[in-house]
């Protein structure tokens, strides 16, 4: 239960981190090392080099970019916790960071860390998804942006190269009035979850659901988001009928089955977990002012 | 021979400075390389939390952390947190007061996270407590005696106007 031994980079910038990615084989990026570390304890990962983010400049903060907001890949778990921006403009992600692993983990875990270990029950992966969030990847060849829809590219595989680094997420923001929930099921307070799900719902003043967002995390290699059940919502009058009858759609996932559960358990967590976060999300909605 | 770095960092109060194997954990440095074996080791992959000890004030796993990241930082292990050699911590105090440990493996990590929960929320209730502690495992109290322990602390601290 110790690591391998390996050589050892701090770089300051991101030219540099850049740099020694293109120049060193077998290299790993260290973040937030809450999952590196066990994997390197454990050793499941034998890197020749560990390249260590945590002294790279401007990698870390919490901005509004227009109608977006912008996250540095290296900004703490904790730091979004304790973001006002965050609850006040994304309530989805404040309500999920504090289903993210324990005080002690989000003290030292970043938002890139998880994004690009890309765990399949991970929360942040699954409110990436929900929110439609733009990832910007630095490269040699400079900066480019990738639809998170078209991040995961398989099991625990992003779509950051070998070579690039993830430097920051950017998330739309929903209007004031939205509902949003974030609900999960794990066996215990803090644990991965075995399925979660996050909603967001914007209804009119009578409550129409004018736009709708539900994604499934846990259930496969990446979140799932079925665009005809949210398509065949929005129109729609909200009421706990309405979101039952769409949610059996959740049922017909192909999940994944492990250890922790079978796949028909998850099929069943997943159908009754986006109807909860959708009842939870539209309860709020109507609580919220209206927008006009 | 495996690599190494110089590390200049400041345990408890007092300054170290130390060439240590980068692939190094922390708390086996602190353990090893220090000769403060408060900190305990029970899981080695982050899940037990009896390794946790305070970097700048933050708790966090040191066996999820490197020597090497230490460099430049505060370090709080369960040794520094009473005030003098012969006498406790108010929270140390409650622990005992409240059968808050049996066998004390657990007992470095539980404190050293309390002491910062306490200090981002100096009156919690009992489910924030329960929350605070989730990332630490106890096989001996069943809790109960760790949250009657936070809790009066919480209490004693804030009537004496103690910071925790």
């Amino acid at each position: 239960m110790k690591p391998p031994p390996f050589s050892y980079h701090n770089p300051k910038t991101i030219p540099e981190a850049l740099a020694l990615l293109g120049r060193l084989d077998n290299a790993k990026l260290l973040a937030g090392g809450q999952s590196l570390m066990p994997m390197l304890n454990m050793r499941f990962v034998l890197p020749d080099h560990v390249i260590d983010l945590n002294q790279v400049d401007g990698l870390s903060y919490i901005r509004e970019a227009g109608e977006e907001i912008e996250i540095g890949g290296m900004t703490r778990q904790r730091d979004i916790e304790f973001s006002d921006l965050i609850r006040k403009k994304c309530p989805l992600m404040h309500e999920a960071i504090l289903q993210v692993g324990h005080r002690q983990t989000r003290n030292r875990g970043t938002l890139g860390g998880s994004l690009c270990h890309l765990d399949p029950s991970a929360e942040l992966v699954t409110v990436a998804a929900a929110l439609d969030a733009t990832v910007l990847v630095d490269g040699r060849n400079g900066r480019r942006e990738v639809a998170f829809a078209d991040f995961p590219r398989s099991y625990m595989a992003s779509a950051v190269e070998p070579d690039e680094i993830l430097s920051a997420v950017r998330f739309p923001v929903w209007p004031d009035s939205h509902g949003y929930a974030f609900v999960e099921f794990a066996r215990r307070h803090g644990d991965f979850a075995i399925v979660s799900a996050a909603a967001l719902l914007e209804e009119d003043g009578a409550g129409k659901i004018l736009r709708t967002s539900v994604t499934i995390g846990g259930v496969a290699a990446a979140p799932v988001r079925l665009p005809a059940v949210e398509t065949g919502l929005k129109g729609a009058k909200a009421s706990p009928e309405l979101f039952r009858e769409a949610c059996e759609a959740y049922r017909k996932i192909d999940a994944l089955e492990d250890v922790h559960a079978p796949k028909s358990y998850r099929q069943h967590l997943a159908a009754v977990l986006s109807r909860r976060a959708l009842e939870a999300a539209h309860a709020r909605a109507q609580q919220r002012p209206a927008r006009h | 021979m495996a690599e190494t770095r110089k590390v200049a960092l400041t345990v408890n109060g007092q300054g170290y400075e130390k060439e240590v194997e980068v692939r190094y954990t922390l708390a086996d440095f602190l353990r090893h390389g220090l000769g403060l074996t408060g900190t305990h080791l029970g899981c080695e992959h982050g899940v037990c939390g009896a390794c946790t000890i305070l970097i700048d004030g933050r708790s966090a796993r040191s066996c999820l952390t490197l020597a090497v990241q230490a460099d430049g930082r505060q370090i709080t292990t369960v040794e520094g947190i009473a005030p003098s050699p012969d006498q406790l911590h108010p929270l140390q105090q409650a622990f005992r007061d409240h059968h808050g440990l049996q066998c004390g493996f657990c007992t470095p990590g539980m404190l050293t996270t309390l002491l910062e929960f306490l200090r981002d929320n100096p009156d919690p209730t009992e489910a924030e407590v329960r929350v605070a502690i989730s990332g630490n495992l106890c096989r001996c109290t069943g809790y109960q005696g760790i949250v009657a322990a936070a809790l009066d602390a919480a209490k004693r601290m804030r009537e004496t106007k103690t910071a925790p």
